[in-house]
């Protein structure tokens, strides 16, 4: 009896939860259904007209589809890959440092990017790749001719891969460095008597101490191969690039809000959102069964 | 760690040295270069001629601020929608992640309410959907779409949660023989102990909050309800949506901003994460732990 007077508490806090939940991420489920409309505001959801599966057939036979889901892929990868590697060569790097305080030092300041928004962030990637910018300055110098860094569809992706790497890289090595805290340092010592070097030392025994969480951050990453990251693109591109640089996310954007094509934009999310919910499914389910990862 | 003085060795720890303090400088060197053009002469920014050390010396940027209502107007609105915004996902999230703690003898319905998060957290309906649900509930253009509209942090739920899990069980049975029931449990046993995850969930949500722009810029549909990132975004990064723009076209845009002017406004948005952030750098690297290992 006790128990049930409890559990009645219990449903009492989650009550606000479930309420704002229900509202915000519930409701706007049911709207999934404008997908499958030809969805006019003026008769809402309930009045318009039913299309099943045109808007999707229509998506594909857009050109810009196409483009916009291989950008989409091909930045997301790319992402996905460096943001592994280079945190952990960093991690390794800073691993390796005798001195302590400048360990320190080096960590609070790589950090500290993570937390600057991208707006923020643009404006300064802008002032030093932009036509007036630090990096045109000094390729000026050289006798170079200043490049639109900025409207170069060729670079695009790159620069974005690149500037998304180096605001991250220091905050994704936590986890690198919290592993290697728990690495044996007899381990090391036997190494060394050994005759291992330093060279040797990172290989055999760093290395392996890292696999598993550089495996299972592999796995779990999975889910994000339609995550570009809005924010970013969308404070970097302009129409000069998005040959290369339009993903998914800003095609929604632009397709539902600028040009309120509501249904069709709705249509391309949910591709997204199905996509990724099974993605994300799928790599939980192999983090447990090879790494013993569970989410709660 | 065992020190051999090979050439080798040294070699590489020197190199090692040079290669972080690169990595280091480049981490710093945006905020010192925004800071040096914002008070670099105006001729000399928009020229690009700013590199290392400011050019000039003038602080008419920061004086033509002091006159700009809207930029202060979107400031003060950043600040009440990160803490209104905070405290309320910080309560609701507490609240959420206690009953969840519990085992599944004592809460019955708990593996059902954790499938529902987690499939909350996983899939959504959508830019265009959740727009209109916003739209039909009519808070556009208020500060409770900026607040409520990021959602419910359900993975700041789970992060709790597993924290309350691991607190050890005597706790509980100790203060329900003291005769406290949930809520006294919650609030003056589970909270007290859980206050390094509390601040890591904290500054995650105030960041968060702080850092997000496009929720403005969607939600709101004019400028003096922008909150300070989606003021600074339609300032400095918008380069107007026209089909044909040429490089030419592009290269005159970019030539229009005023950088100084700019230059001062990052700068001053970044100063509150730069003040807070050395105070709760120790909780956010312990709550990305809490958050990535368990038990």
């Amino acid at each position: 009896m006790r128990k049930l007077g409890h559990q009645k508490h219990y449903y009492l806090m989650l009550l606000p939860g479930m309420v704002w939940l229900v509202m915000f991420s519930i409701v706007p489920m049911f709207g999934i259904a404008m997908a499958f409309q030809n969805y006019n505001p003026g008769n809402g959801l309930f009045k318009s007209e039913w299309v099943g599966l045109d808007n999707f057939k229509y998506m594909f036979q857009l050109n810009d589809s196409k483009t916009v889901i291989l950008n989409t892929f091909i930045i997301a990868v790319g992402k996905i890959v460096f943001n592994l590697l280079i945190p952990l060569i960093f991690a390794i790097l800073l691993n390796e440092l005798r001195s302590l305080r400048y360990k320190k030092l080096v960590q609070t300041v790589v950090y500290l990017p993570h937390f600057l928004s991208w707006v923020i962030m643009s404006t300064i990637v802008i002032g030093i790749f932009g036509y007036y910018g630090v990096v045109n300055t000094i390729i000026g110098m050289f006798g170079v001719d200043p490049k639109l860094f900025m409207a170069d569809a060729g670079i695009f992706r790159q620069l974005l891969i690149g500037t998304d790497v180096w605001k991250e890289f220091g905050y994704n090595a936590i986890i690198y460095l919290a592993a290697l805290t728990g690495v044996n340092p007899n381990l090391y010592e036997a190494a060394a008597i050994d005759g291992a070097n330093r060279w040797q030392l990172i290989r055999r025994v760093t290395l392996p101490a890292l696999t598993t969480t550089v495996v299972l951050l592999g796995v779990l990453s999975l889910g994000n191969v339609l995550n570009a990251g809005f924010d970013q693109v969308y404070n970097l591109y302009n129409p000069l690039v998005y040959s290369t640089g339009d993903i998914l996310d800003t095609w929604v954007y632009r397709l539902g809000l600028q040009n309120l094509q509501f249904s069709l934009a709705t249509a391309a999310g949910l591709f997204k959102s199905v996509i990724s919910f099974v993605l994300i499914f799928i790599s939980y389910r192999l983090a447990y069964r090879y790494a013993d990862y569970t989410v709660f | 760690m065992v020190r051999n003085k090979t050439l080798g060795s040294r070699t590489f720890e020197i190199a090692n040295i040079i290669v972080l303090g690169l990595l280091l400088i480049s981490c710093i060197y945006p905020l010192w270069y925004t800071f040096c053009v914002s008070i670099s002469d105006k001729s000399a920014a928009n020229a690009g001629l700013v590199t290392i050390f400011p050019i000039g010396f003038s602080l008419s940027p920061y004086k033509e601020i002091i006159n700009d209502r809207l930029f202060f107007n979107s400031f003060w609105i950043s600040i009440q929608r990160t803490v209104l915004g905070t405290g309320l996902s910080l309560l609701i999230t507490v609240l959420m992640a206690y009953p969840l703690a519990r085992p599944k003898k004592d809460f019955k319905a708990r593996n059902a309410f954790m499938w529902i998060l987690v499939f909350c957290m996983l899939f959504n309906g959508g830019l265009i959907p959740w727009y209109l649900t916003i739209q039909n509930y009519h808070l556009l253009n208020t500060i409770w779409a900026l607040v409520l509209g990021g959602g419910v942090p359900v993975f700041d739920v789970i992060l709790i949660m597993n924290f309350f899990r691991n607190l050890p069980k005597e706790l509980n049975e100790a203060a329900v023989v003291d005769g406290a029931g949930p809520w006294s449990i919650l609030f003056r046993v589970y909270i007290p102990c859980s206050i390094p995850v509390l601040a890591a969930v904290a500054l995650f949500l105030s960041v968060y909050h702080w850092n997000e722009f496009f929720n403005g810029l969607v939600l709101m549909n004019t400028s003096d309800k922008y909150p300070l990132q989606t003021y600074i975004q339609q300032l400095v990064v918008n380069i107007p949506v026209g089909t044909n723009l040429t490089p030419e076209q592009y290269k005159k845009l970019s030539e229009l901003s005023n950088r100084t002017l700019n230059a001062a406004k990052v700068f001053i948005a970044m100063v509150p994460m730069l003040v807070v952030y050395p105070f709760l750098q120790k909780y956010f690297v312990s709550g990305i732990m809490l958050g990535a290992v368990k038990e």
